[in-house]
């Protein structure tokens, strides 16, 4: 379960705003995240707090692979994305890191800057405090949902191995 | 029920006879690929597998290509962490600067990738091997560090959308014209989560450099991969490159495909995309005046030797706008030969071009080349957002070598009828 405000965005949202070339020079996640969003939104750094919720339109994530994007957003304080669809790479990563994200055209649609927003990752079920409203995700299949329970690809490897 | 050609090369990967798309399969890979960016977040998550080796020295290719030369001092601490860990594990397939290039022209050209191969790569533009009839696909840093150390990966199958290509294009269109009129048709979404194959009798007036563009910028339409049936010429291609064997998966014909487009090739006009998506198409006719600050000519996406060719038969014996920065990076050393034995970079450098040795470096604003606020590049790069080739507040044009090279000389966007 998370719960956080929204943080809201629109379509097409790619992987070079989300964190700019320039900074890959290095992939320390801390780093990276003091430029997350930088080139659409100066103030995300500054305003974003542990547990908030992003809300995008559809293709988010579209662009390069660089895995630096959805480190970026996780290491910011964001807990959860929503959005109308991902870019597939962007959406393979995010789920690889541990990172939830969920589909759900309705949610992407009403929900609106700084609402209160409660997530239950597995359920899929969406909460806007602020207007009361509920939606639905398009659930995990269950082997995503074991990889985000085991916090990313990695994690989840290795409890298999080690079986 | 019929399998699509992407189908039937999972299918086979996976060990399994049929697949459906929608389900998910763990695939065997024939080559994992990273480069200097990518390379050291996957080197990060491989150690914490508690994993000592990779699966296969020789099915691992490292190309430190994007910051390389290295272009500071992070840079260069990236390259080295790289580095380390090639030579420690014995990655067989690493390309050092001078003997670096692009990695998706290098791997091709290498022999590394064949026909029927599954290859993933730590970089969006992996999918440039499906002009190779192989299935290719971008991924993260983190897929990449599990593919090294277990030689596998999942994926979901894929729907695919048919292209049906007939005709001949016509003279100075090429391959980005193709794409670029695709993505401007379908948009940036339009193949979203799909594969997109090339087949009909048009796929044969395409050569393989034509081929490796259109299927370079299936991710621009955010396709998984971008696929063309198997020929002579692919096949005369592997021959040529490669002592591996190719397998040739061909579409059954009862096939189901989310959506079949028909193109005539020859009724496909020099197309540019406009700031700030490469979806945002118009063709020459329709660009009005467009005044530009640098060119570029290069990338995985058009740094070959045919773009090259192309470049020089509109610089020949003129030159560039004395206001335009022009630059072109010929894409791997090969090519870069190639060219300079063919008396192109002559050409380029009397018409006062900036010829560089390979780097992804001004493509993704990196470096070589970066914008301030207000310029505008015409590119034959792929990418035109926000950003992308340095400040924030400049803009990027995409299009074709042979724009791009009648641009440089008369300083707007410009087709080649107008210099020649």
């Amino acid at each position: 379960m998370f719960k956080g405000n929204a943080i809201k965005y629109g379509n097409n949202v790619d992987t070079d705003v989300i964190i700019p070339a320039r900074y890959l020079n290095t992939s320390d996640a801390k780093e990276l995240a003091s430029h997350c969003m930088e080139d659409i939104d100066k103030d995300f750094v500054h305003k974003v707090k542990d547990g908030d919720i992003m809300i995008a339109g559809k293709n988010f994530g579209c662009g390069s692979s660089r895995e630096h994007a959805p480190l970026a957003i996780k290491t910011s304080g964001i807990s959860c994305i929503i959005a109308e669809n991902f870019a597939r790479i962007f959406y393979r990563n995010s789920i690889n890191i541990g990172l939830p994200i969920l589909e759900c055209f309705d949610a992407a649609q009403d929900i609106e800057e700084g609402n209160e927003i409660t997530v239950d990752v597995i359920s899929g079920i969406i909460t806007n405090n602020t207007k009361g409203k509920t939606y639905m995700a398009i659930p995990f299949p269950a082997f995503m949902q074991d990889i985000i329970a085991s916090q990313g690809l990695i994690n989840y490897l290795k409890e298999r191995t080690e079986d | 029920m019929g399998m699509t050609m992407t189908q039937k090369i999972l299918a086979s990967h996976a060990g399994m006879q049929e697949v459906k798309a929608g389900q998910l399969v763990m695939a065997n890979l024939d080559l994992v690929l990273g480069n200097d960016i990518t390379t050291p977040v996957a080197i990060n998550e491989f150690n914490k597998m508690g994993v000592n080796e990779v699966f296969d020295k020789k099915k691992i290719a490292i190309v430190p290509d994007h910051f390389a030369p290295n272009k500071d001092i992070k840079s260069a601490e990236q390259c080295k962490c790289t580095r380390e860990f090639v030579y420690e594990k014995g990655i067989e397939n690493y390309f050092e600067v001078g003997q670096m290039g692009i990695e998706h022209a290098l791997l091709p050209e290498k022999g590394l990738v064949v026909t029927g191969d599954v290859v993933i790569g730590a970089d969006s533009h992996t999918c440039t091997y499906g002009a190779l009839g192989a299935f290719s696909t971008g991924v993260g840093s983190t897929d990449m560090a599990a593919g090294m150390a277990s030689g596998k990966c999942w994926f979901k199958i894929p729907e695919a959308i048919q292209f049906v290509l007939t005709g001949k294009m016509q003279k100075w269109v090429c391959g980005k014209d193709v794409i670029l009129h695709i993505i401007g048709m379908i948009g940036v979404d339009g193949a979203l989560y799909q594969s997109m194959e090339y087949t009909g009798s048009g796929v044969a007036n395409l050569s393989m450099d034509d081929r490796f563009t259109i299927s370079n910028m299936a991710i621009e339409a955010g396709a998984k991969n971008g696929i063309f049936e198997v020929d002579d010429k692919t096949l005369e291609y592997v021959k040529e490159h490669s002592t591996k064997v190719p397998v040739v998966f061909k579409a059954d014909a009862d096939a189901t495909y989310s959506r079949v487009i028909r193109i005539d090739l020859s009724t496909i006009r020099p197309t540019i995309a406009f700031p700030h998506l490469p979806d945002n198409t118009r063709t020459i006719d329709e660009v009005g005046e467009v005044k530009i600050d640098q060119v570029v000519i290069g990338s995985c996406t058009n740094g070959r030797i045919e773009d090259l060719r192309m470049a020089a038969s509109i610089f020949k014996g003129k030159k560039v706008d004395p206001k335009i920065r022009t630059l072109i990076f010929p894409a791997t050393q090969k090519i870069y030969l190639q060219a300079l034995r063919e008396g192109l970079i002559e050409i380029f450098i009397e018409a006062g071009v900036a010829v560089s040795t390979p780097t992804c470096g001004p493509c993704l604003g990196g470096y070589m080349g970066v914008l301030a606020d207000g310029e505008r590049a015409l590119s034959t790069t792929n990418r035109n957002f926000v950003g992308r080739m340095g400040h924030p507040g400049s803009e990027v044009y995409l299009c074709s070598p042979a724009i791009a090279a009648a641009s440089a000389i008369t300083g707007k966007i410009s087709s080649p009828e107008e210099v020649m």
